[in-house]
């Protein structure tokens, strides 16, 4: 296994590789806009899924940019499997259609499709050996034997297999086998490449190395990654944009940071990270929720809004406070120590409870003042069961 | 662990049933290929070559026994021809009728074997429903005399009754073929045909070879539809072996044919099983 390091120093070694893999000349993925003029790589339109009387995927559009690394975050039977299923061509949807550049990709078999898929079990072929597996797809497209060595031995390299090639993939490591998997795909030069769940059958520190590598591996090829994961921390970590799929709907589509500070859901804002639900009125610009009160720019009527944890800060009584923060009184329920910080269970006269992220201190008990910025109070949007 | 009586207890059973029915019969088996039998038809107990000298010597027995290779060769040939694609369907495209299909493989197995093969003589017979039918629609005038008491009667009713081991074995193997590796070889651009050669078939050796091995000993040592079908032409090396024990009543000489099959058979089995073992990765 590769680290960091290693990997710095395959990075400057290494260039031929890029050009023989026929990558992007930029390193930096073009991500563009969705309401841009661009056409995206594949746009995904109005697509529905039911497997017999149960819906999977309701009215999902999306679209993905040239090399854009975008992750479909979702619980499971959300339907983030069957929507990659629809995207590589094994499962077909009900209704709606899906375009790679301009072109219909709905109507072609899975085999004639310019998208490869690193599967979360790898099914990497048992008869076959590391390089027969990689090589697969290019003896398969008749290529002349001479440039599938070069492209297989290229394509092993950049995964640090080449030792391997001559074992079977039952005799080498999980992470091992991801690997192979990996190569085995983008050997191909996928317009597209689908990730179905590839880490999570790694260990916690083995996942986390991969998910530097992989997302620094994207931007080298260049590649436009579909990446489906149930995991918000990795979705963070290595997404362009996040597709968060919640019940078969798409609940909100962007970027990781636009997405933890601006939920447009309180399930969104609860699935990305940990959150207060505030729920209370509006009136007359003035939001109420229980005794606390602020100024907001919102329409009358009743509200939702999300409040970080690490958003509230704890306050020394005796200073004077800052007019535009909202201040609240309030007891340690609870403290948990989570290493560089903590979080703490308190809960105001009024009966409001709030969870509060602090940097780690002596244990703290009794009563705080606490205050926040409006701002952090962000509106969300109720979501609803769904049956 | 278990207590000394314990032990004695539960291996004394499958202990008798393997002396009472393998090792006796085949020590005796042994003894007899190596004795002899006098003019006057009694057993001469002192030991000799003669009856392995026999065997190479006369020609009828090597050839038939050249023959029923070669019938059992065919039938491997045709169960797999016939199973494989069988099979293939099960596993891959009968869906929600699969178990319908695979019970209707498992019932002629239930069906006895007798019964089976009279059958056949019914079809094939020059009185027989096909040559009727043949002659009806006029597509020949006298009835076709090869189609019974002939190897071909054989070959054809043992594929009939042997098809079933044959597809038993290549089903169990696709299905446990995992279907993403066939998602996998979709996805790297093979076509449903070159799936097919680059990975389901190979992964499905071992059922094959299993399925190959099972039609070949089973027909190999088959004498009921030779004995029924087969007529002069279509005579098997256990026909033979039948009537040394029997009408001939040289049972060391039927004991040396069995001995020599037996050893045929075994290494075959040992054969088989080696290639399954390397062929299998699982």
């Amino acid at each position: 296994m590769c680290s960091p390091g290693l990997r710095r120093d395959w990075d400057e070694r290494s260039p031929p590789q890029l050009h023989l893999l026929n990558m992007a000349t930029t390193t930096e993925p073009v991500v563009r806009s969705e309401k841009s003029g661009l056409q995206p790589l594949l746009a995904i339109r109005n697509v529905a899924k039911s497997f017999g009387k149960n819906p999977v995927l309701r009215d999902i559009s999306l679209q993905i940019a040239e090399g854009e690394f975008l992750t479909i975050l979702g619980e499971s039977g959300s339907g983030k499997t069957t929507l990659l299923r629809i995207i590589a061509g094994f499962e077909s949807a009900d209704s709606g259609e899906m375009l790679m550049e301009g072109k219909r990709l709905d109507v072609l078999p899975p085999y004639r499709r310019p998208v490869n898929t690193v599967f979360q079990h790898y099914a990497l072929f048992p008869h076959l050996t590391v390089e027969e597996n990689v090589g697969y797809g290019l003896r398969v497209a008749r290529l002349p034997r001479n440039e599938i060595a070069a492209r297989v031995a290229e394509a092993l390299a950049m995964v640090k297999m080449t030792a391997f090639a001559r074992s079977k993939p039952g005799k080498i490591s999980g992470g091992q086998q991801q690997r192979i998997a990996l190569a085995r795909a983008l050997v191909n030069q996928p317009r597209l490449l689908l990730l179905d769940e590839p880490l999570s059958a790694l260990d916690a520190n083995l996942r986390r190395q991969m998910q530097v590598e992989l997302k620094s591996l994207q931007r080298e090829v260049g590649i436009s990654f579909v990446f489906v994961t149930h995991d918000q921390e990795e979705a963070m970590v290595m997404s362009d944009r996040i597709a968060l799929l919640r019940m078969g709907e798409l609940e909100q589509v962007a970027s990781p940071r636009e997405i933890y500070s601006h939920p447009a859901t309180a399930y969104t804002a609860q699935f990305i990270g940990h959150t207060n639900l505030l729920r209370g009125e509006i009136k007359s610009g003035v939001a109420r929720c229980k005794s606390l009160s602020w100024r907001v720019g919102l329409p009358e009527g009743p509200a939702l809004f999300s409040l970080r944890p690490e958003n509230i800060r704890i306050v020394n009584p005796a200073a004077d406070s800052d007019a535009n923060v909202v201040t609240l009184q309030a007891k340690i329920q609870h403290q948990a120590f989570h290493g560089a910080t903590e979080l703490l269970q308190v809960v105001c006269a009024d009966g409001l409870a709030l969870s509060v992220r602090t940097a780690t201190r002596e244990s703290r008990q009794g009563d705080v003042q606490l205050e926040f910025f409006p701002a952090d109070a962000v509106p969300v949007r109720e979501s609803p069961e769904k049956g | 662990m278990f207590s000394r009586a314990y032990r004695t207890a539960i291996t004394l059973p499958p202990l008798i049933w393997v002396t009472v029915f393998l090792l006796v019969p085949y020590t005796l088996l042994l003894c007899y290929s190596f004795w002899s039998v006098s003019p006057s038809q009694t057993i001469i107990h002192s030991w000799t070559l003669d009856n392995y000298r026999e065997l190479l010597r006369v020609n009828v027995y090597l050839q038939t026994l050249f023959r029923s290779m070669w019938i059992a060769a065919r039938v491997t040939i045709f169960s797999l021809l016939l199973g494989y694609p069988l099979a293939y369907y099960l596993s891959f495209y009968a869906g929600a009728r699969k178990d319908l299909f695979y019970q209707l493989v498992i019932i002629p197995l239930w069906v006895s074997y007798l019964v089976r093969a009279y059958a056949w003589k019914t079809i094939l017979g020059s009185d027989g429903v096909l040559n009727t039918l043949l002659q009806y629609v006029h597509l020949t005038k006298h009835p076709l005399e090869f189609l019974l008491y002939s190897p071909f009667a054989v070959v054809l009713t043992l594929t009939h009754i042997y098809t079933p081991f044959a597809v038993l074995p290549i089903y169990a193997a696709l299905e446990h073929i995992p279907r993403n590796l066939v998602e996998a070889s979709h996805d790297l651009g093979a076509s449903p045909l070159q799936t097919f050669w680059r990975v389901i078939f190979p992964l499905s050796i071992p059922g094959v070879l299993a399925g190959a091995t099972f039609a070949f000993v089973l027909s190999l040592g088959d004498f009921l539809a030779p004995l029924l079908l087969g007529g002069p032409s279509g005579i098997m090396i256990s026909n033979i072996v039948v009537s040394l024990f029997g009408a001939a009543y040289n049972w060391p000489l039927g004991a040396a044919i069995s001995l020599c099959m037996l050893l045929l058979v075994v290494t075959l089995l040992f054969l088989s099983e080696k290639l399954e073992k390397k062929r299998s990765f699982r």
